[in-house]
């Protein structure tokens, strides 16, 4: 169970044959790779927290998974988890991220000045702009795994660096267990509140327990500049406003968490980082960058050509509806983002975004004129 | 086998701290390895005191939350079963469901059978609470499965329309569906439906597990209103009971369908026996004659049921303890249910009513869901007859109020016989 050691003893009385999950109607990236050999090599091992393989899996056994849509399938409860089960995660992540090889290295680039461009998207099209990832505090257990003890101390430290951020970063913390009625009211017309998670791809993960204890949002007083805390991550940093200025929003991104990094330092923590998965999180989808940068952009006509998927991915972004993951567009408007997180830097996938939208734009602009795009396609990044 | 098991015995949980407040200290391991091999109950991890972990539970409205002080919770955080079941696991489900102020839920969970001895102390004032009264500390329950003492049970078809008994049984030596692993809850499969192979006469029946039945039966068992889902109910999930669903799971049934057998649903076996119709006393002998038969059979292979004299038979909820029996009728009651004093007539009755959905429904129409309150303390017999006899009078009243009679709230009947 990903919330104790129940299991580390009781199944090594049982044969891994015994133990194996059914996995015969699963399509997720942890059923793809789990066989019986790899499962009997690593189910008596455990990180120093005490996370097993079976702690991994759990999420992706309780859910098959969906003939279209490939979800992971595992989780880490702690950083150690990736060296740990790396015979299974780094085949879950090279599949996951385009062929990412176990010995590849990520490069790091939250250098706001290499972004060209990207302060001129037209917004007549695009609504809002944002980016968003995601931290681990080196030394604590993830989400799927800490104890309530380990969780508030996240929080603690969280605040107390967050309290020491100042000029347009200045903000201010709101617990959700000690919320107000009026800031709840306010959190949620400003699209900030989070909720506890419904999703069972979290829930079976053990991410959701003793909600609400120790979560927390916190935003500066320009709200622009978003920290959700013990959501799905230790913290997830968002950076946002509405219009086209994609520059001003990465611009504060970095800033901010570089900010953010700098007082966790001086208290003698850090975020978990290495060469080669970049930022450790919870998710092996979120590795290396742990970035998503997007816009919510109108594209009626667009959305509707054939090619639009085509262009889509040769652009390397990705679709989603305006409620974000898993849901479906409105009137015509779009989130895009980048569909790559490891193996490029922030700084390329956001020119990455800010190039393909402006394309996007483009393409749009043509075809309510009535003329062919054909000659923008673009090709295979 | 049950005794071919090793049981390994925990020590108390082992310490390592993990310290790495403090400039310039970023190791992770405490140990050079990153590695380690499974070990009993011995795992490292920064460790808080009991007060940075205890629980918030002050918009808590249920059985452990009312009882767990910080003082308990300090006694009892570092205990474990023998098999490494801890406190923070059984509550859980409490910490994660606040409850509602109307419904007072139980809150906590059994992983094994020795939890509810590890952690008595605070397992024993929520069974006292949520049992009214009976306190594990000094008393003894009786099990009595003879049904040949049950007088009367033939209910006037004309309101009773369908009669049922259910209970529990866990399988002794392995764990509860809280806490058991993938191989264990498919040995619970294994040693259950061997044992119901074993039926016979109009017990005969079959088993369809969750994962291999076809489309039709399916749908058959949805029609007949057997087939058991994937649980919903936070209550549940968050206990951990529906990891790895639909593995293992399964039901089993008589061909006449009268007696059903869910396995690894919310405890290793549910049994129920039902039929169309008011013969209470029908249902009820065949209830005991099925369950006597398969603890036979389980016994012959050298496994047995998990039951103790304090606590009767031994459920993953602890408010199934005792006989975890619930008795029942769809009874139709279209004045008396109107009647303001209905509530007060089932609560001296010690009866109580459901929706006809079963537990968190409502009624349709006049139909309800009558059945006995108390599930520990007294005996199978004895709780089957005060619903007999409960449900008699209920019936009584309703064709009083019929020839426009007044009727009576009757005389509180005891609680523990």
């Amino acid at each position: 169970m990903p919330f104790g050691n129940t299991h580390n003893q009781l199944k090594m009385n049982y044969t891994a044959e015994q133990e194996f999950p059914d996995l015969s109607q699963h399509n997720n990236h942890m059923a793809k790779v789990l066989t019986l050999e790899m499962y009997a090599n690593l189910r008596d091992k455990q990180t120093p927290s005490g996370f097993t393989v079976d702690d991994v899996i759990q999420t992706g056994v309780d859910n098959p998974g969906h003939p279209f849509i490939m979800t992971v399938g595992c989780v880490a409860g702690d950083e150690e988890t990736y060296e740990v089960f790396k015979d299974l995660l780094d085949p879950v992540i090279e599949d996951r991220h385009g062929g990412y090889k176990p010995t590849d290295k990520h490069k790091t680039d939250l250098n706001p000045d290499n972004l060209q461009g990207g302060d001129d998207l037209d917004p007549n099209y695009v609504l809002s702009s944002r980016v968003r990832t995601g931290r681990s505090i080196r030394g604590f257990c993830l989400p799927p795994h800490c104890s309530r003890g380990e969780r508030r101390a996240i929080e603690g430290l969280s605040v107390e660096a967050l309290g020491a951020l100042d000029g347009d970063l200045k903000g201010k913390y709101y617990a959700l267990k000690d919320m107000t009625e009026e800031e709840q009211q306010q959190l949620i017309d400003d699209h900030f509140l989070f909720d506890k998670p419904v999703s069972p791809l979290l829930l079976a993960s053990g991410m959701a327990r003793d909600w609400p204890d120790a979560r927390g949002i916190w935003h500066n007083d320009n709200k622009t500049f978003l920290v959700w805390v013990n959501e799905e991550d230790h913290l997830r940093v968002i950076s946002m406003q509405k219009g086209g200025n994609m520059k001003e929003v990465f611009n504060r991104f970095c800033t901010g968490l570089t900010k953010i990094e700098e007082l966790f330092k001086e208290k003698g923590h850090e975020f978990m980082w290495n060469e080669h998965l970049g930022y450790v999180l919870t998710c092996p989808s979120n590795l290396g960058t742990g970035l998503r940068g997007g816009v919510h952009v109108k594209l009626p006509n667009l959305s509707k050509h054939e090619k639009f998927g085509e262009i889509l991915k040769r652009l390397r972004l990705q679709k989603r509806g305006t409620g974000g993951v898993d849901t479906a567009a409105v009137g015509g408007v779009f989130d895009i983002s980048n569909a790559d997180r490891l193996g490029f830097s922030e700084v390329e996938l956001v020119q990455m975004v800010v190039d393909g939208v402006k394309l996007l734009v483009e393409m749009e602009k043509h075809l309510e004129a009535g003329q062919s795009i054909d000659d923008l396609m673009p090709e295979q990044k | 086998m049950a005794s071919s098991f090793a049981r390994v015995l925990s020590s108390k949980r082992k310490v390592g701290i993990l310290s790495l407040v403090g400039a310039g200290s970023l190791t992770v391991g405490f140990f050079l390895n990153k590695e380690q091999r499974v070990n009993a109950g011995a795992h490292v991890r920064r460790i808080y005191p009991p007060s940075a972990e205890y629980p918030d539970l002050r918009k808590h409205n249920n059985c452990m939350a009312s009882h767990l002080t910080p003082a308990v919770y300090a006694k009892l955080c570092d205990k474990t079963t023998p098999n490494g079941y801890t406190l923070d696991l059984a509550i859980q489900t409490g910490v994660d469901n606040p409850g509602h102020p109307f419904i007072k839920t139980v809150g906590m969970v059994a992983g094994d059978e020795e939890s509810y001895e590890v952690f008595a102390d605070i397992f024993n004032p929520v069974i006292k609470e949520r049992h009214n009264g009976y306190d594990p500390c000094n008393m003894k329950h009786p099990t009595d499965l003879d049904s040949s003492k049950i007088r009367g049970g033939q209910f006037d078809e004309k309101y009773v329309l369908s009669s049922r008994v259910r209970t529990g049984r866990s399988i002794r030596g392995l764990s509860l569906p809280p806490a058991c692993t993938r191989a264990e809850r498919r040995e619970v499969e294994r040693v259950v439906i061997d044992a119901l192979a074993g039926l016979k006469g109009d017990l005969t029946g079959k088993y369809y597990s969750l994962t291999l039945m076809t489309e039709q039966e399916q749908q058959q068992l949805i029609d007949d209103h057997f087939l058991f889902d994937k649980p919903v109910s936070p209550l549940l999930t968050c206990a951990g009971m529906a990891r790895d669903w639909p593995d293992a799971r399964g039901i089993w049934h008589n061909n006449e369908k009268t007696f059903l057998v869910w396995v690894n649903e919310e405890d290793h076996t549910r049994v129920i026996s039902m039929e169309k119709g008011g013969n209470m006393r029908r249902v009820f002998e065949r209830f005991c004659k099925g369950l006597q038969e398969v603890e036979r059979l389980i016994q012959e292979k050298g496994w047995e049921f998990m039951w103790n004299e304090r606590l009767g038979y031994i459920l993953t909820c602890p408010s199934n303890l005792g006989t975890g029996l619930r008795a029942g009728v769809h009874v139709t009651l279209p004045r008396l249910s109107k009647d303001p004093r209905f509530p007060k007539i089932l609560d001296n009755l010690r009866l109580q009513k459901r929706g006809t959905g079963g537990v968190d429904t409502a009624a349709v129409g006049n139909t309800f869901d009558i059945s006995n309150l108390d599930r520990l303390g007294q005996s199978e017999v004895q709780l089957v007859q005060t619903v007999i006899d409960g449900v008699n009078y209920l019936i009584e009243c309703e064709k009083k109020l019929e020839r426009g009679q007044d009727i009576k709230i009757p005389a509180p009947i005891s609680q523990f016989k």
